[in-house]
């Protein structure tokens, strides 16, 4: 496939203390490794099999994603402002898949 | 026989030709339009939950094909060098409402011409690039890119005289039986929206969201696309990508649906 | 046994799916031919939570009753906790009753969280039951279930 795009919405400014929300919505086929083609043969499993978020270097959210998880991976998680900084999301997969994306945030 | 069994037995015979004609006419009388008051988009027959994916750009899915786009629409290509944006500038201006008047009657290729046809001409005669094939990654995200621009707008097909023949033969296309199960399109998306078939509801079928980011396909796909994806399920042969006659039911489908709003990329089921 | 026992007590499956007795006997017995798509769940469940019994509540998992599409379905997770550094969630699990396999997803949170609400979206093959299962930072673990009623798309397309 082409190049992974990832779209990810996190406030650009917060309160300290503030729960905020954050979406990752990232582009994957997540093939399940179930599929067959049309001749019957078995099409391997290709899927993101982690996601990681970090907050200035430490993590704060993980998903371990199997092949139920839909095509277009999305995630909508939480956490509280502390500080400014940069929010970090890794994605990785099998076939060496792997993806980065941040965002900064600054907090007052 | 007497000359008057006679002159009885033609009339029977006629008033059974006359019937039988009649059937006829009454299986091949177009099916009646929607009046244009009762348009309802395809979100309107969603669930909330995959409204909702539609409505935020940081969930939709299609969104990730926009952004493909955009990247796609500020780089250089073919043997020309140059970028969509070196001829077009900034997308968000110059590309305002171009999707919602698209298929768009072509003066020298003499027939309508759908955007990811537009998207090529440009590609082969302004970049010197080759053209990007049908249904490929990057001819959909530039489609999408272009589109998005016009999200919001009434879709505004501009059909002239030269146009119009071909959006008759849209027409006709729409109205006519074919394929094993004899069925037209008319009789479903004309006659019987918002009955259901095996638990799906059945839509009016305007094409105000595309591309569209598809539940069925888990990706993002044309008009042309859902057009084949349909004359398969009524079994019936589908035509080609980039068929003429694709084209023509293109341009009849969103002259169906001109003041409609466009929703591209919209998320349908 | 009382392990056997404790899990099947904790998951509310739909009685028509799987009647819990039948499935308390068939982890019990292995028996071949017991319906194996559901034991693979109370196995994978068993084997994620270990022996510790699982409750019920404090746990809401949100999915639509009947599916636009089961190849993408909004599912989210909420969890009644002050998600504190003393008393918080540590993950989420949830399994899928008929799916190939039953893992579908595993979030791993925190107190940095602020609060315990997740969402992703999952493939459902059939009607089915879907289970969350969140495992608190006192060791306990708490579930809901969910029946969804998944149709497939009116057209079969090959396209």
């Amino acid at each position: 496939m082409s190049t992974a795009r990832a779209l990810i919405n996190v406030p650009a400014t917060a309160r300290r203390g503030d729960i905020i929300d954050i979406k990752a919505l990232i582009s994957h086929e997540m093939e399940t490794g179930f599929r067959r083609t049309q001749l019957g043969v078995p099409i391997p499993r290709d899927i993101i099999t982690q996601f990681v978020c970090t907050y200035n270097g430490a993590e704060i959210f993980r998903a371990e994603f199997h092949p139920a998880i839909a095509a277009n991976p999305f995630l909508a998680f939480s956490t509280i402002a502390t500080e400014s900084g940069t929010i970090a999301f890794h994605w990785t997969g099998d076939n060496g898949f792997s993806a980065t994306e941040s965002a900064a945030i600054s907090v007052a | 026989m007497s000359a008057r069994a006679d002159n009885r037995a033609a009339a029977a015979l006629r008033a059974l030709g006359i019937a039988a004609w009649l059937t006829v006419l009454a299986q091949a009388a177009p099916a009646s339009e929607i009046p244009l008051p009762e348009r309802r988009s395809g979100y309107a027959f969603m669930r909330a939950e995959t409204r909702a994916m539609q409505d935020d750009d940081s969930a939709n899915p299609g969104m990730l094909w926009v952004l493909d786009g955009d990247r796609l629409w500020n780089a250089k290509a073919g043997a020309a060098a140059r970028a969509c944006a070196d001829c077009h500038g900034d997308a968000r201006m110059s590309m305002r409402g171009v999707a919602a008047r698209y298929p768009a009657y072509d003066a020298a290729r003499a027939r309508p011409v759908n955007l990811q046809q537009r998207i090529n001409l440009c590609r082969s005669e302004h970049q010197q690039a080759q053209p990007l094939a049908s249904e490929s990654r990057d001819l959909l995200a530039l489609a999408a890119y272009v589109g998005r621009q016009s999200r919001g707008l009434p879709i505004a097909p501009e059909v002239d005289e030269r146009a119009k023949p071909f959006l008759e033969a849209g027409r006709a296309a729409f109205q006519r039986r074919q394929g094993q199960l004899n069925l037209s399109c008319a009789q479903c998306h004309d006659d019987n929206w918002d009955r259901r078939l095996a638990g799906n509801a059945i839509t009016q079928a305007h094409p105000n969201g595309y591309p569209i980011y598809r539940l069925e396909w888990q990706g993002l796909g044309s008009l042309q696309r859902r057009l084949r994806n349909c004359l398969v399920g009524t079994r019936t042969q589908a035509y080609d990508y980039g068929d003429a006659e694709l084209v023509n039911l293109e341009l009849f489908l969103m002259w169906r649906a001109r003041g409609m709003i466009l929703e591209t990329p919209a998320v349908r089921p | 046994m009382r392990a056997a026992g404790g899990i099947v007590a904790g998951i509310a499956l739909d009685s028509a799916t799987q009647p819990v007795a039948a499935a308390e006997a068939a982890i019990t017995r292995a028996a071949p031919g017991a319906r194996p798509a559901v034991l693979s769940m109370l196995e994978a469940i068993q084997r994620t939570v270990g022996g510790t019994s699982i409750n019920k509540g404090r746990v809401k998992l949100e999915l639509p009753p009947l599916v636009e599409n089961g190849n993408t379905v909004g599912l989210a997770v909420r969890v009644d906790s002050p998600m504190t550094p003393a008393d918080h969630v540590k993950a989420i699990h949830v399994f899928s009753e008929k799916n190939p396999q039953p893992y579908v997803v595993t979030f791993r949170l925190g107190p940095r969280a602020g609060r315990a609400s997740v969402a992703t979206r999952v493939r459902l093959a059939d009607t089915q039951t879907v289970v969350a299962i969140c495992e608190m930072s006192d060791g306990s673990f708490w579930s809901d279930s969910v029946n969804v009623v998944v149709t497939l798309a009116a057209c079969t397309e090959e396209l």
